[in-house]
Order: C-alpha cells, then structure tokens, then sequence
C-alpha cells in the first residue's frame, strides 16, 4: 500500500496557562512511501517524527493536510479502519495475558462477518507466531520473555490481522547492542516476506541506514531530505544531514571560497570550479582523506587508531569546527607513529560545501567521481 | 550469634517490648479471658477451664442479633462501595474538566468526623416532631409513605446504616482507585485503539485485570474494615445499640465490658476470639481466590 502524507502540520495547543503558544511538532511534510518498501524516518529526539508515525496511524489527528493509502483518503478515518499495525516503543504487551492471548487479541475485537471462528483465530496467531519465530513462547507471559522475544511478540500482534501498513516506533531503542543488530535484520527479513508497507521511526542513523529502502531525515518538524540511504549519504541536501548521518560524522571546516577554490585558514586545499566568492562551511567525511607527502590540508597529527578493518587516525585542524579532524584511512598506507604534521589530498565527491548562513548545500558544478 | 547479629537484637529491642506489651500480651490475656468460666471481675477467680463462654455466646439472642447485623452489613457494604467507588474513579479518570473540583468533593466524608456525620445524618433520617426528615420530605413529595429510618422497622435502620457505611468507606476507595489508575501506562490503551477495542473489552480485558491487585486490596481491608464497624451504628443509633437492634460484634464485646450489662470480660473475649477466627476465615478465603484469579 502507497503512502502519501500531502502538507501534514501538527500543532498542539501550548500546555501550560502561562506560555500561551502552540508547539508545531510536524511542519507541512509532504513524503511518499512507495508500495511495499521499508522505510525508516529518522532524526533527532523532538523532531515529530514519532508524532507522523501517530498520525499515519490514526491516534493523532494533523492539524492541516491529508493522508492517503493508496488512492483512499484515511485522514479522519479511526485507526482500526485504516488496516494499520502497530509496535509502539515498550511493546505496550499486556502484561496479564499470555503470548497467545496477546497475539488473538486484535482478532477478538472483530466484530460480525469480519470476526473469524476460534479455530481460524488460533490458526492465523499461530502462523504469524511462527512468521517471527515464537511458537515455543505461547504459553508464557510477556514478564518472562526477553526485551527481543517481547519485540516478536509486539510484531506478530501488529501482523496478526494483516495490516496494510505497519509501524514501529524505535523498534529497536530497548535492545542491547547485539540483539539490535539480530532485530533488525529480522525486522528486514519479516517485511520482505510479508511485503508489508512498514514504516520506522529511529534516531539511530546506523539502524536507518542498514535496513531502510528508503529514509527521510527531519529536523524541528520538517523534512530535511528523503531518498535511497547511500543517496542520502552521498548527496546530503544541507549540512544537517551531512552532519547526522555517517558514523565516524563528517569533519566540518570553517572554509572560504576564493578564485574558484576552497581556502581552509587561506590555503588552498580544493578546487572549487565555478563557485562564487564567499565564507562556506565544508564538509569532509572521514573517508575523503587521502595520505599525500604533497596534499594542501596539513594536519597536527593526535593518534592514530588501528580498529583492524581500517586505520582512524585523530588530528588537529584550526579551521575546523569540532577542534577534532577523524580520518578513515586504508590500513595499507603505513603511517609512522611518530610524525607530528600530516599532509592530506581531499577526494571531491567526499567534500560538500554549504552556505555559511543557512547551510544549504552549494552544488559544485563538476562534483563527483 | 556473632557481634553484628547481637547488635541487631539490640536495636530491635524497643520495638519488639512494645509490641510484646501492648499487643502480643493483651492477644493472649483474651485467650485466656475467653476459656476462663465464671470469672469474677472482682474477686479476680474462676472455677474453671473450658468452652461454656462460647457456648453462652453464641445462644445470646443479642450476639446472634448483632452477627446477623454484622454479616448483612458486610455483604451489602464491600461489594457496593467498591463497585460505587470504580465506577466514580473510572468516570473521575476520564474526565478532564473541574476533575479537581470532584476529587476533593469525594474525600471531604474522609476527613470529617464520624459523630459529625452522624449529625448531618440525623437531619437527614431523623423523625421529630417538627419534621420527618429530608429523605421522607422527598418520599412524601413523591407520593410515599413517610418511613422512620432511626426507630423504625428493622429493613430502614440497615438501609442508614448500609449508606452511611458505604458514604465513609467510599472516598479512601476512590482515592486508592484512581491512583491506580492514573498509574496505568497509557501505550495500553493506545495500543487497544489501534487494534479497534471497544470501551466495555478495553475496562474489563485491559484495565480491570491491570488495577486488580489494588482491588484485591481494597476489598480485604473493607471485608476486615466492616466487621469491625461499631461507631458508625453508635453514631446514628446512640450507645444502646441492643435496644435498637442494630448491635454489631463489636459493639456486643464493648457491651459486655463496658455496657449497662456489663462487666463479662469472659464473654467479651469469647465473642472477639469468635470475631478473629471469622475474619481470619474470610482473610483466608479472599487471599486464596484472588491468588488463583491472578494468576489466570
């Protein structure tokens, strides 16, 4: 099922007496969810992307524009008639009811033609039991369950009644590291099988990055971008995104654009071919760094971080903005520990350059491999 | 016992005096009151040991009165004020406007005085010889037959004393009830209307079974609480409780010490070893049936 979220805006009226203004949660988010994908809506804790979630399942109603599955306008339809599923963050598992009684009970609600006999009943929350792999569990209570085996339970009761559209806020938020990464790929795998429209809500750029068809990124309440994950990684939209996706983050410098090149400190380090004099923030991801005797960017060399896969080397910059320059580079190119200055070459298509006063990207002419 | 485990002991030792003085001797001293028969009050002796002051009291027409009043008091009262008070906190919780307002006007019968209730309650029953009381001024408005709810048939005089006792006991209910359930995670019943719950399958199936440890509670102290009524009937009925025919098991026991009739520590004991057992007995029986209804 297509989503389409068209000028959605989300208001609530201030809480207390004294600060009489409304909060604007979401800020007219137009988004399209093709048919069948994953898709991970991500961003900093208070950015509405929890209060979409609500809204495209229907405990929320937007303050302005319209919501669509498919051709179907659901907008102020309740939630049970939009054919959605939810896992909410805790899990929200009845805790006196078993397994099984937690899965049947979006099927006993059904009401008249729709509600299916005992049998079937059982049927169906035995099949989406075994879907995510908890048939053993039936008999338990959700107390003596793992946080990963209550998150199965939390799925199959939003599957159960095979929504059109399933939603998981922070599915993963409650998990240890390691059964993040188990959970995801089961979340992965269980939407392929079903080919269920699933949308999630994550901070975690990694989590949204690993699994997601597609993200969309957004900030106080508007979208800051959408599109394919390395899309969005290769092609960040204004320095926001730049800066919340990729983990080591981008190194940010204080830069300059003089003659057709980027000065960082007055030297300069980039071409920056067809761009007009100003003052720019660059962005350099910490895999843009090349190991040059003759490279422009000249580094204090802090330590370097040999984590096996690749070498992270640390270094100090005066142009840039965090005091902390972190470099990705192959483990081949042997580094002499005991060097203090380092020399750089910066790979274009890993440099981005965005307006000082509003970050906004500056598209260069001829970026790109 | 090492030096820790003595220091322990030590520091326990207040408490424990205290308890044994004014509790665990007074429990026994009623045991022995109890089996004692024939006790003089002041000569300090009896010729016997056994079972004849039960015996007594449970042939005494007063004591039969008084348990018969007692256990009516019980049926009707537990069950109507927890009912009554779920209803008010559940409808209490779903309110937002002037919430507050209904809160303390709830809890007021908690704070105020037992005697003094009794009074308001006076004007409202009470026959006099200028007026039949407001209750049958709106009896009358409405057709019927003036009733005297203080001196009158024995049915009137329970019904007060049913209304009254659920109009005390209610506000603590209330206050515990809503308590409980403002502590209900509200993603329950987020996940309830996304699933398409009504609100009768959404009280019973989700909220009902999730309060029900504190009901449990509610309705053990109010089993125990009831049985121990006495100054609710004093305060409608004044202290001869046996001429009106309302006595509770408590207040026999104070008549047989205090009373007019006075001064049978034997039979009072027997009557309050009685009182313990039955409400051990229903103690018991509560905590048995609502382990196995929490658990399934």
């Amino acid at each position: 099922m297509e989503i389409r979220l068209e000028g959605i805006t989300k208001r609530f009226p201030g809480r207390s007496k004294k600060s009489q203004g409304e909060t604007t949660a979401v800020r007219d988010l137009t988004v399209q969810v093709p048919d069948g994908t994953l898709v991970g809506l991500l961003g900093p804790s208070g950015c509405g992307k929890s209060t979409t979630l609500n809204m495209i399942c229907g405990l929320e109603a937007p303050t302005e524009g319209r919501i669509f599955f498919g051709d179907e306008d659901v907008t102020d339809l309740p939630p049970e008639l939009r054919g959605v599923g939810m896992v909410f963050q805790n899990y929200a598992l009845y805790p006196h009811l078993t397994v099984l009684q937690n899965i049947l009970f979006p099927l006993e609600n059904l009401k008249g033609e729709q509600r299916p006999s005992k049998e079937e009943m059982r049927r169906r929350a035995v099949e989406t039991a075994a879907l995510v792999q908890i048939e053993e569990l039936l008999d338990r209570k959700p107390r003596e369950l793992s946080g990963g085996q209550q998150q199965r339970v939390a799925i199959a009761r939003a599957l159960v009644k095979t929504p059109r559209v399933l939603l998981l806020d922070e599915p993963l938020s409650n998990l240890d590291a390691r059964l993040r990464l188990q959970t995801r790929e089961e979340i992965c795998r269980i939407q392929k099988k079903t080919g269920i429209t699933t949308i999630f809500v994550t901070h975690d750029q990694e989590e949204a990055m690993s699994i997601s068809d597609r993200i969309v990124v957004m900030k106080e309440g508007v979208l800051m971008q959408r599109g394919l994950p390395q899309q969005v990684y290769d092609d960040p939209a204004n320095l926001f995104v730049a800066k919340f996706l990729g983990l080591p983050p981008i190194n940010v410098f204080q830069g300059r654009i003089q003659g057709g090149w980027l000065c960082l400190e007055g030297t300069p380090v980039l071409p920056a071919p067809g761009v007009a004099d100003q003052e720019v923030w660059a962005g350099v991801r910490p895999e843009g760094f090349l190991l040059r005797e003759d490279g422009p960017l000249v580094c204090a060399l802090d330590r370097v971080e040999v984590l096996g896969r690749d070498v992270s080397a640390v270094c100090a910059h005066p142009a840039c903005q965090s005091g902390q320059v972190r470099v990705i580079l192959d483990p081949d190119c042997r580094m002499e520990s005991g060097r203090k200055m380092v020399n750089f070459a910066l790979r274009p298509d890993k440099v981005f350059l965005f307006r000082r006063e509003d970050g906004v990207r500056i598209p260069l002419p001829e970026a790109g491999p | 016992m090492n030096r820790n485990e003595t220091k322990a002991w030590l520091y326990l030792l207040p408490a424990t005096l205290l308890l044994a003085a004014f509790l665990v001797y007074p429990l026994i001293d009623v045991l022995i009151y109890s089996v004692e028969e024939g006790y003089n009050f002041t000569s300090q002796t009896y010729w016997g040991v056994g079972g004849y002051n039960y015996l007594y009291v449970l042939h005494d027409p007063y004591f039969l009165q008084a348990l018969k009043n007692t256990l009516i008091l019980v049926a009707i009262t537990v069950p109507v004020s927890t009912c009554l008070a779920l209803a008010i906190s559940t409808a209490l919780s779903s309110i937002r406007p002037l919430r507050q307002l209904f809160q303390t006007v709830y809890f007021l019968p908690y704070v105020t005085n037992t005697l003094a209730v009794g009074l308001v309650f006076m004007a409202l029953f009470q026959k006099t010889e200028y007026t039949d009381g407001l209750v049958n001024l709106l009896i009358n408005w409405f057709g019927g037959q003036s009733v005297d709810f203080i001196d009158g048939p024995y049915w009137a005089k329970m019904f007060v004393l049913c209304f009254y006792t659920v109009w005390t006991v209610m506000p603590f209910k209330i206050l515990v009830l809503t308590s409980a359930l403002a502590s209900v995670n509200p993603d329950y019943y987020r996940a309830a209307r996304v699933d398409g719950t009504s609100r009768t399958r959404i009280f019973f199936r989700i909220t009902l079974p999730l309060i029900a440890p504190m009901i449990v509670y509610l309705v053990i102290t109010g089993f125990i609480g009831a049985f121990k009524a006495y100054s609710d009937a004093v305060a409608l009925f004044g202290t001869d409780l046996n001429a009106a025919g309302m006595n509770t098991i408590v207040g026999y026991v104070y008549d047989m010490l205090y009373g007019d009739s006075g001064g049978y520590p034997s039979y009072a004991s027997a009557a309050a070893i009685i009182l313990f057992v039955i409400v051990l007995t229903i103690t018991c029986i509560n905590l048995l049936v609502s382990r196995r209804q929490l658990e399934n």
